[in-house]
């Protein structure tokens, strides 16, 4: 009987095991479906991904000499590494400073920092659009910086502020008193200690300023970044060199996450193991 | 020297960059040459066109978020389920996609649902020839919920992992089944997660423009495509404006509801100590 129950139970199991599996195989095709058919076509000969022309590795020869590319694919990484750089500089030295102002005016101040993450992408863009265009920035690029600069901002520093609450405020001044001038105090003391949420804030910074399309695309004028290109191209069909350079992107990143993430794995699992062997030993 | 003085250049800043643009859409929508004018507010409220448009878009965000729920929740669920390194592991499974350009995994979407595409054979070797699939309203939701989707599972799944065990537990020694367990202790203790999960994709999915555009081929028009089409293609500033800042009213309005569900929710799972 009890034999009979276990095995029902075990059964019962199986099945569950087997739906739940099914169904988060399901959702992840459905997640890599568009992402396998841009890598499939970045292998064929015919230039837009309207038909299958047999396998050439054409585009990935032509792509490096495309100009219109691989002018974007430079905008694209030139503006996120400086825009991050920029506003993690600005934000971390905002961060420090706002915590030690007052609590109203503080208070103000973060209310309005938040206002670039709850405005939909599609305001702040046309927003920096009108502002730009009132004051006569005619230099795409430039304009397209000061937006990611800006929209990066508040990213940084509520990256930083909770460091900053986490540290001590005595660290500062017991470093004053040691005799650290206010800037060797910053660098030796405060900076250290919220180094985490400044690494964060950049990292954070420059994904969400590599991915940007809105806000682009109504600031900049006329420059193009990498989603700006392919959003005008979409209309006449996406060329097979946008496949190749996506894919080539797309499998850096993901091995390098795999890496991360695995070596994390392993050195949980390594853990476990020797937390056993402890336990056993005491036992 | 003060402390203070590190964030003057950001004070600035933000009057120049946050502040001031700001003040010109709202310039924008009121003023004419320098002139107070209500002529484009009267456009965006008497035209039943914006109305429409906009009933629609506030729609198809509902609709995406009910499939971004339904579809994440059991995702997220199972995952926690997981072993742990496991779990760790297709978690970032679900968040890679997020790495490749969002314009153009909608666009292979194109590409999958056109007439010769693999989804349309599929249909038509089970004698469902001819079924239009892409630039229907249903091709915007899809790309509505295959973009949002991470943002969803992710939330619910961070609180899920954390969620103490010993509840769930103590529910099933006092004797109540699986499905109870679920619906009594589970689900509830996850609302926040619910609550951001539903925050990060009802408001990006009501102020999207390219999805529609890329899917729907120009006949379902959001309220986003209407703004972009107005101060891109029109340069009509002024209407532009307008719509801008009621697409902004109706997306405070939307923060705040949430912020009170998340609240109440928070007290809600207060009570069970």
């Amino acid at each position: 009987m009890v034999k009979a129950v276990r095995l029902a139970a075990s059964r019962l199991g199986r099945v569950r095991k087997f739906f739940k599996g099914t169904y988060l195989f399901a959702m992840l095709v459905f997640m890599y479906a568009p992402i396998i058919v841009l890598i499939f076509f970045s292998f064929t000969e015919s230039r837009t991904m309207s038909s299958w022309k047999g396998f050439s590795l054409g585009s990935y020869q032509q792509l490096f000499r495309d100009a219109a590319i691989m002018d974007a694919l430079w905008v694209t990484v030139s503006i996120a590494v400086l825009s991050a750089v920029i506003s993690t500089i600005v934000g971390t030295f905002a961060s420090i400073g706002l915590y030690s102002l007052k609590k109203r005016p503080r208070a103000v101040i973060e209310n309005i920092t938040q206002l670039p993450m709850v405005n939909p992408d599609l305001v702040t863009g046309i927003s920096f659009m009108l502002l730009f265009s009132f004051m006569g920035f005619r230099d795409g690029y430039f304009r397209m910086l000061l937006a990611h600069i800006t929209f990066n901002l508040p990213y940084v520093i509520f990256s930083v502020m909770p460091k900053l609450r986490q540290s001590s405020d005595m660290l500062y001044e017991a470093a004053l008193d040691l005799g650290c001038t206010p800037w060797e105090a910053l660098k030796r003391v405060v900076i250290p200690d919220i180094l985490p949420g400044i690494v964060s804030g950049f990292i954070l910074a420059f994904t969400l300023s590599i991915d940007d399309f809105v806000i682009s695309w109504f600031a900049a004028d006329g420059v193009q970044n990498l989603s700006i290109y392919i959003y005008a191209q979409a209309r006449m069909g996406i060329n097979t060199k946008i496949n190749a350079l996506s894919a080539l992107l797309f499998i850096t990143v993901a091995a390098l996450l795999l890496i991360v993430n695995l070596k994390s794995i392993r050195e949980e699992r390594a853990a476990e193991i020797q937390n056993r062997k402890v336990a056993r030993k005491s036992a | 020297m003060k402390r203070t003085l590190f964030s003057y250049p950001y004070i600035l800043w933000m009057a120049l960059f946050i502040l001031a643009p700001m003040l010109f859409i709202v310039y924008h929508a009121f003023f004419e040459n320098g002139r107070w004018t209500m002529e484009y507010i009267k456009a965006a409220f008497e035209d039943a066109v914006y109305f429409k448009v906009l009933l629609r878009s506030i729609m198809l965000a509902f609709e995406g978020t009910l499939l971004c729920l339904l579809l994440g929740y059991p995702t997220a669920y199972m995952l926690s389920t997981m072993k742990k390194s496991t779990a760790a592991l297709l978690s970032v499974f679900f968040i890679l996609p997020m790495w490749m350009n969002f314009l153009l995994r909608t666009y292979a979407w194109q590409v999958l649902l056109g007439s010769s595409g693999i989804i349309s054979r599929i249909l038509s070797f089970f004698g469902f020839s001819d079924v239009l699939l892409l630039h229907t309203e249903g091709a915007v939701l899809l790309g509505t919920v295959y973009n949002f989707l991470p943002f969803m599972i992710l939330p619910i799944y961070t609180v899920l992992i954390k969620l103490d065990k010993s509840h769930i537990e103590a529910a099933n020694d006092l004797g109540a089944d699986g499905i109870t367990t679920f619906f009594k202790v589970v689900f509830p203790l996850s609302m926040p997660g619910v609550i951001s999960g539903i925050t990060m994709v009802f408001i990006p999915a009501i102020t999207t423009f390219a999805i529609s555009r890329l899917l729907g081929g120009g006949k379902y028009r959001l309220y986003g495509d209407l703004i972009e089409q107005k101060i891109v293609s029109d340069g009509d500033l002024g209407l532009g404006s307008v719509l801008s800042l009621i697409l902004l009213v109706l997306v405070l309005i939307s923060i705040v509801i949430m912020q009170k569900a998340e609240k109440t929710a928070g007290s809600e799972g207060g009570t069970l100590w």
